[in-house]
């Protein structure tokens, strides 16, 4: 196929620090993810998950390699791509609303046209009627929901999330996970999800890939072909399952090896 | 829907309220609530008790007036002071060295502080620095700041300044690194430049912390005003303490230190209530 990536990944590393404290966090990556095309990266902690992604979103550099979005270098943040963190990072002293618009400043759009982004993104992550209301008035899902419509309503082609559910208790991530897809679904965007839960990377992404660690290399990747829309009942498909227990190898097998690296 | 029953027709169905056995549960459950009421009459019940016993001890004579005089000398010594209008005048003499000792740190520390707290270069250039001054014990520094401010106002409003401007511009530097981090990337990723950043995110996400260090440095003038006023002062509230040092005016000086110490609480409060207003966000729910 010649359809030119929507992200390509190409031989990248990543090195802390200076001198005795010179630490390889990640050792060439190379990955190339399609337009459109909704990517769960997951691996043990500390294996330089966060760091591939902030590359990508050009928070940080790489230190070798190259990474380009549409064929182009990324050399900086910018607006093709919007960022979830995961500990929300709402600006507090702004309403639902405000934090949503404020992502709209730097686009040319009109007064009228903006606001009825806004509106509608509201509308798309089910926060009618809290547009008023503070961050700190909100529950946790809440919290995330603007963060998601904040990311996604001045339209990037590319979503990064960095374990954007990590803090929410299990029933509120379901829920969170059939918000996002529907959302996905209705405006397709690549997708690069950063995770800890298999069960999530699994159910949301068309391609999971798994880092190894000390240093973060490529192990596994793996497509993911279950059909979509999905519904929350295909976590107990025959299929899911086998996905799964390869993936949760892979990530023992990695862990016990971090633990063999640094026994506690 | 049924409608709920009300707590009235419960209680008529002889399921009694059980608010009221809870009340008498005791006050001395392990971190459980007690009736606001309570909480807040306690305050006043421990001071009262101090100023019963004091009454006591002065009106039976086991202490010499010289050196503890009875609560009611002190309400006296406060109608004189503020009869004659010298309260007054000591108040404002030493609310105007405070204020503009305490602004003067406080336009030179947010700069620096936000400067230090954002850039590495200038917190490595300064920390260092003033992390070891602010050791400096003022009290000390008086005779230079007499040579280099006089003996007038200045000199007080100096003193004033070097005791809170170096641990202000740390604590700020603090105040603004403590913020998430995240907030600034999300800054960037939504394409706005560095001057903005720092002007529409990290100063109003350092904003509240920033007025708590403000409502805390204030607190420490009052502390430093009788250092302030020591030597070389005619009026002040402190300058009033260290004269009747002279005359052994006990109650003179027991009222002054209380009266600075109403000042300052004061002062606190109408820190918390603007934070509180300015601030509605960091309110919860
Ligand atoms: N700024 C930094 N300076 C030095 N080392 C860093 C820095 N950022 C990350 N590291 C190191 O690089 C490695 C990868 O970190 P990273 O945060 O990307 O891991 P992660 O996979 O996201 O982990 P987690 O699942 O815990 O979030 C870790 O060992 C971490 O200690
Ligand atoms: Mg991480």
């Amino acid at each position: 196929m010649s359809t030119p990536s929507k992200v390509s990944i190409d031989a990248v590393g990543k090195v802390f620090g200076e001198g005795e404290r010179e630490f390889l966090a990640i050792d060439r990556i190379d990955l190339e993810v399609p337009t459109n095309q909704f990517v769960s990266i997951v691996g043990t902690s500390g294996c330089g998950k966060s760091t591939l992604l902030n590359m990508v979103g050009g928070l940080a550099e790489p230190t070798f390699g190259d990474i380009r979005i549409d064929g182009r270098p990324v050399t900086g943040p910018g607006r093709d791509r919007g960022f979830v963190f995961q500990g929300y990072s709402l600006f507090e002293w702004l309403t639902v609303e405000g934090n949503i618009r404020f992502a709209l400043e730097k686009s040319q759009l009109s007064k009228a046209e903006k606001a009825e982004l806004v509106r509608h993104y509201v509308q798309a992550v089910g926060l009618m009627g809290f547009e008023t209301a503070f961050p700190r008035q909100l529950s946790g899902g809440m919290r995330q929901r603007v963060a998601i419509a904040r990311a996604l309503v001045y339209r990037p082609s590319l979503l990064l999330m960095d374990e954007p559910f990590g803090a929410l208790d299990a029933q509120t991530r379901g829920m969170m996970q059939e918000l996002l897809l529907k959302v996905w679904e209705e405006h397709k965007v690549t997708v690069l999800f950063v995770t800890h839960d298999v069960d999530e990377a699994v159910f949301l992404a068309d391609r999971v890939v798994v880092l190894a660690s000390r240093p973060g290399r490529l192990k596994r990747d793996l497509a993911v072909p279950l059909d979509r829309p999905r519904r929350y009942d295909v976590v107990t498909s025959p299929e899911f399952t086998a996905l799964k227990r390869t993936i949760l190898a892979d990530i023992r097998e990695e862990t016990l090896k971090v633990m063999a690296l640094d026994p506690a | 829907m049924p409608n709920r029953p009300t707590v009235a027709e419960e209680a008529a169905h002889g399921r009694a309220d059980r608010r009221k056995a809870e009340k008498r549960a005791g006050l001395f459950r392990l971190r459980e609530p007690i009736p606001d009421s309570i909480f807040t009459s306690a305050g006043f019940v421990v001071p009262a008790l101090i100023v019963l016993v004091w009454l006591a001890v002065t009106a039976l004579g086991l202490v010499r007036p010289l050196f503890l005089p009875s609560p009611l000398a002190i309400v006296e010594e406060a109608w004189r002071q503020a009869s004659t209008g010298i309260l007054f005048s000591d108040a404002a003499v030493s609310t105007y060295r405070i204020m503009v000792g305490w602004a003067t740190a406080t336009v030179l520390a947010v700069p620096i502080g936000i400067l230090m707290g954002n850039f590495r270069i200038f917190e490595g250039a300064l920390e260092p620095l003033i992390s070891t001054v602010r050791y400096m014990p003022v009290v000390a520094l008086i005779p230079l700041s007499i040579l280099w401010a006089g003996i007038g106002d200045e000199q007080k409003i100096l003193i004033l300044f070097l005791g809170t401007f170096f641990q202000m511009a740390l604590m700020i530097m603090d105040n603004v690194k403590t913020i998430d981090i995240n907030l600034i990337r999300a800054g960037q990723t939504l394409g706005f430049s560095n001057a903005e950043i720092l002007r529409r995110i990290i100063l109003p996400a350092a904003l509240p912390g920033i007025w708590d260090t403000f409502r805390i440095t204030v607190g420490w003038t009052w502390t430093y005003l009788v250092v302030a006023e020591l030597v070389a002062a005619q009026t002040g509230l402190g300058r009033r303490i260290m004269d009747a040092q002279r005359y052994l005016a006990t109650d003179t000086i027991i009222f002054g230190a209380l009266f600075i110490g109403l000042l300052g609480l004061i002062t606190d409060y109408l820190f918390k209530r603007f934070g509180r207003a300015l601030f509605r966000w960091t309110a919860d729910r």
